[in-house]
């Protein structure tokens, strides 16, 4: 099984943040508990994949599990998100099976897209997630479409667009921004800018120097939160969504964060320092938040040690039900490419 | 006494269709770059945004593949979302969302959701536009697993076409022909359907079969016509649909005929007549043919602007009865 949660001690307590007051005892536990099951999620699936368990590649979150909790706490089950292919964070935070997702990891019916999707296509329709993407900046328009359907069809949900720093560079994030300030969608664009486009570096691929100076061109509000820290983020996401319920209009939230493990499985890491690196490793998100909740009383460490604890077995037995699970036959192969029962 | 005919162009029935399918569902929307108070490019909308109203008859920015993507996103959300292209050429702007996501959002997710949208793209050359507003792209769109592609030839079947397409659960490309857009034919009042992914035969013929596309099955036809004088019985098929094609419709004329040719706007190599040969070679009417096939497609090359040669570019009458009268040699 994965290596113990690595925990570093962050910034100090501050219980007079809105965030405290804003989630009940439960809630924060909850998401301490999530942002967990996505850490040791992660290392699991790594694991599995250095044991030639799943084939494939897959690009890890770790590090970025603030802003995959902190901009999905506060959403109804029947709010939307779009992700990314970093995607198991947004896809845990929203209220995914891990089970589910290591049987579509290993490749069976059982998995979330029947072993057809993977890693870079995991979704959960039932829990409002529409799916992880491949293609960067894919899921921008989709997340306004959704957000346009839902002004269609009067209700007060919202549409929640996961993206990187990278995809702030594509054609499709303007035409989308554009289209979502101009209509007023209820949509709150959350980009987890972690640095880095694959190899290259935001200063090296953008003009300005944050994701949320964009903001202006669309005449949205442009946020920056520290995305290490799961009250920034869920402070600026909850404004977001406020104002998207109440039919004002998207708003572009920035979480400032750092993806410790390489871009993908084929990363050797030449482009950043190990200094870099390590230095962002100190500001671990869960760390940060587990040694707030305790600061604040809001659990106990054997509460945590808990969490830890569940987690773990969580995690062990998600993979065990993975591995056995079922294989699709290659008769089936071209299943669902159409919709049956109406043509051809 | 015979009810009189109702006669509309092809604009005419595919506003009429967009019409009848909006009034009897309230998801369906449609989105495009000026087709609400401007009409549409080609006045298709028409005044469809006086009488539904700015939210269900939407002007879009500029934005092709934003576009594409509100669509594939609202069809994910519940509604019926009908994106028009002003030129099929901006399609390249699209690729992305079209290619990537619409088609393949119902399998990559395991058949967990369907992307029911339309996309309607005027297509073809013959209008002076050059290059970039010229293009048949549909070969393009008809290569990718998740999509279905018809081509409607007639305003009848403009109409039944579209309204199947609405209907259909899964993502649905239409190629228009602007050429075509002001023909007059007969369209019934009542919502028809014409199924997707069923060929039909225009003209019965026993010595050589036709295989045609939008504009081209009228072309053919006339050829038909003229060679009809010369004893040259040419069947004519419709295709009407590139994705799923209509497979069976083909090869028992092929086997009825014994000869094969394919007209199609397209550009000829690897276009839409490279996929119906090779169906009929991997096919039991190979054993039948008695002539190698004829593929008659838009020559290796842009669209040009110059008007003579526009009209090199593409199969014209008097090329398709020339040549279909020398495949059918030896055969009457």
């Amino acid at each position: 099984m994965a290596k113990p949660v690595a925990i570093m001690k962050g910034d100090p307590a501050s219980n007079q943040r809105p965030f405290y007051a804003q989630f009940t005892p439960e809630q924060l536990k909850e998401a301490l508990r999530r942002m967990c099951l996505i850490r040791r999620f992660e290392e699991g699936a790594e694991e599995a994949y250095m044991r030639g368990l799943i084939h494939g590649t897959m690009h890890l979150s770790i590090g970025q599990e603030a802003s995959a909790v902190g901009a999905t706490m506060a959403l109804r089950k029947t709010d939307y998100i779009t992700s990314t292919h970093r995607g198991h964070g947004h896809c845990i935070g929203k209220g995914a099976d891990p089970k589910l997702m290591f049987a579509e990891f290993f490749g069976k019916e059982e998995g979330y897209c029947r072993g057809r999707g993977g890693s870079m296509h995991i979704a959960d329709v039932e829990s409002g997630n529409l799916g992880a993407n491949g293609i960067v900046a894919g899921g921008i328009p989709i997340a306004v479409g959704a957000a346009l359907a839902i002004k269609k069809q009067k209700r007060d949900d919202v549409a929640l667009c996961f993206f990187g720093d990278g995809a702030t560079n594509e054609g499709a994030f303007h035409e989308a921004l554009n289209m979502a300030s101009i209509w007023k969608l209820p949509v709150i664009f959350v980009c987890e800018n972690n640095k880095y486009g694959m190899s290259v570096s935001t200063e090296r691929s953008m003009a300005v120097a944050n994701v949320a100076d964009r903001a202006s061109a669309y005449n949205m509000p442009g946020v920056i939160a520290d995305g290490n820290r799961i009250e920034d983020v869920a402070e600026a996401v909850l404004t977001a969504i406020a104002r998207a319920r109440e039919g004002q209009g998207p708003t572009l939230v920035e979480c400032k964060t750092y993806r410790t493990r390489g871009h993908s499985r084929s990363d050797r890491n030449r482009y950043r320092t190990k200094e870099e690196i390590e230095e962002w490793k100190l500001r671990d998100p869960i760390g940060h938040f587990e040694t707030e909740l305790v600061a604040n009383g809001i659990a106990t460490a054997d509460e945590v040690a808990g969490i830890f604890a569940a987690a773990d077995a969580e995690i062990a037995a998600g993979i065990e039900f993975a591995r056995n699970g079922t294989d699709p036959t290659p008769d089936e192969v071209t299943r669902d490419v159409y919709t049956p029962g109406i043509q051809a | 006494m015979n009810a009189p005919i109702r006669e509309l162009t092809y604009a005419q029935a595919i506003q009429e269709a967009l019409a009848t399918a909006m009034e009897a569902d309230e998801r369906i929307f449609l989105m495009g770059e000026d087709i609400g108070v401007y009409g549409g490019a080609f006045q298709v909308t028409g005044d469809l945004v006086h009488r539904f109203g700015e939210d269900r008859v939407m002007d879009t920015p500029i934005s092709e593949l934003g576009a594409a993507g509100i669509a594939v996103g609202a069809a994910l959300a519940g509604s019926r979302p009908i994106l028009e292209f002003q030129f099929s050429d901006f399609a390249t702007l699209a690729m992305e969302q079209i290619v990537n996501q619409a088609a393949k959002m119902r399998f990559m997710l395991g058949g967990k959701v369907s992307v029911p949208l339309v996309m309607r793209f005027p297509s073809g050359s013959g209008t002076g536009a050059a290059a970039q507003h010229s293009q048949s792209l549909e070969a393009w769109l008809a290569h990718v697993p998740g999509l279905k592609v018809v081509q409607p030839s007639t305003p009848h079947d403009a109409k039944g076409l579209l309204l199947a397409a609405i209907d259909d659960p899964d993502p649905v490309m239409v190629f228009e022909h602007k050429l075509l857009y002001k023909m007059k034919g007969e369209v019934p009042e009542e919502a028809y359907r014409i199924p997707i992914g069923k060929a039909v035969v225009r003209r019965e013929g026993r010595h050589v079969t036709i295989v045609a596309t939008s504009i081209m099955v009228h072309r053919a036809l006339e050829a038909a016509e003229v060679l009809a004088g010369e004893g040259i019985e040419a069947e004519v098929i419709d295709l009407r649909t590139l994705r799923p094609l209509d497979t069976a419709t083909i090869i028992e004329s092929v086997k009825k005929t014994t000869r094969l040719a394919c007209v199609y706007e397209g550009v000829k190599t690897l276009g839409i007549g490279a996929e119906i040969s090779a169906l009929i070679a991997e096919s039991e009417a190979f054993d039948y043919l008695d002539a190698p096939i004829l593929r008659l497609g838009g020559v290796d090359s842009p669209i040009p602007y110059n008007p003579t040669l526009e009209k090199a570019a593409v199969p014209q009458t008097p090329g398709i009865i020339e040549q279909v009268r020398n495949l059918a040699k030896g055969r009457i």
